[in-house]
């Protein structure tokens, strides 16, 4: 069994709306110096699959048809 | 001509497009399930709007990728006429019938109103029953309207009249890039909106805004 983290976060100039609040939030409470927030999402995907090369394949296209949006979104897939 | 409407978990406004279709027309709309892998021979399908699937990982995403949304695919690669309204925009998008993507609002707040659209391509066969520049009303309900397109995919939407809406007078109720309201693809045939025309049909809605852009796509004289 393979688990992997997968990290999705929004392109550099696409708007973060929520990031945004976020950020002000946190200068809100106090938080001095806190510069740009972006929020993303994170999945932790198990596999039934021993071949790290095949997971890693199998996870990039999940990405791609699901799991980012690659019109506005990055992603990275770390085998833990 | 006979349309047909693409039912899916969630959806809430399902049932509005199927009067308006039934009223405009005078004959009830096909309904096609989640699962379904064909769609009858139809002129138009339409998308309604809701919560597909509860828009869980991305608004319309999960419902882009049900096996109905391929016969969609393969029917609007045909010529068909596509309309997606609301969550069927965002299904558009992200099911790549349509560039861009919707975000959620500039406001982060649900937005439920009535807003002027300004119809920025009278040319198309969804609003050949407008005039062009013309300002009509339309209601709006959602949460991530946010029309956003990479600059290259902007300039030619812009440059071949695909932007087919343009929220009018300020009134951009989502932060929408450009006052972004709906668009076709670049073949013509494929709709997406966010606003609901279908919900302006009539007298007991407050107006008939709406209902030329159904007459258009169906062919129905005013």
């Amino acid at each position: 069994m393979i688990k992997a983290r997968i990290t999705v976060t929004l392109k550099n100039g696409v708007l973060d709306p929520q990031g945004k609040a976020i950020e002000h939030a946190l200068s809100g409470l106090g938080f001095g110096g806190v510069g740009q927030v972006r929020q993303g999402k994170v999945f932790d995907v198990e596999l039934a699959e021993s071949d790290k090369a095949k997971a890693e394949a199998d996870l990039k296209a999940m990405c791609d048809k699901l799991l980012a949006n690659t019109v506005i979104e990055n992603y990275s897939v770390a085998i833990t | 001509m006979k349309s047909a409407v693409v039912l899916l978990p969630g959806l809430n406004r399902d049932r509005d497009m199927i009067a308006a279709l039934t009223k405009i027309s005078g004959t009830p709309p096909i309904t096609v399930w989640q699962t379904d892998t064909e769609i009858p021979d139809v002129d138009l399908i339409t998308i309604p709007g809701g919560f597909s699937f509860g828009d869980y990982l991305r608004c319309g995403a999960i419902a882009a990728r049900m096996p109905v949304m391929r016969a969609v695919a393969e029917k609007a690669t045909k010529g068909v006429m596509v309309i997606g309204v609301c969550n069927g925009f965002q299904i558009l998008v992200e099911a790549g019938l349509l560039p861009g993507a919707l975000m959620r609002n500039t406001s982060l707040k649900f937005v439920c109103r009535q807003v002027k659209l300004q119809i920025t391509n009278a040319n198309t066969m969804f609003t050949r029953r407008y005039q062009p520049g013309q300002i009509i009303r339309s209601p709006v309900a959602h949460h991530d309207g946010n029309y956003f397109a990479d600059a290259e995919t902007l300039r030619r939407l812009e440059g071949e009249g695909q932007v087919v809406f343009r929220y009018a007078e300020g009134t951009n109720p989502n932060g929408s890039i450009n006052d972004i309201a709906g668009i076709i693809n670049s073949q013509g045939n494929v709709l997406g909106l966010m606003p609901h025309p279908e919900n302006l049909i009539e007298a007991a809605h407050g107006g008939s805004d709406g209902r030329a852009l159904f007459e258009s796509a169906l062919g129905i004289a005013a």
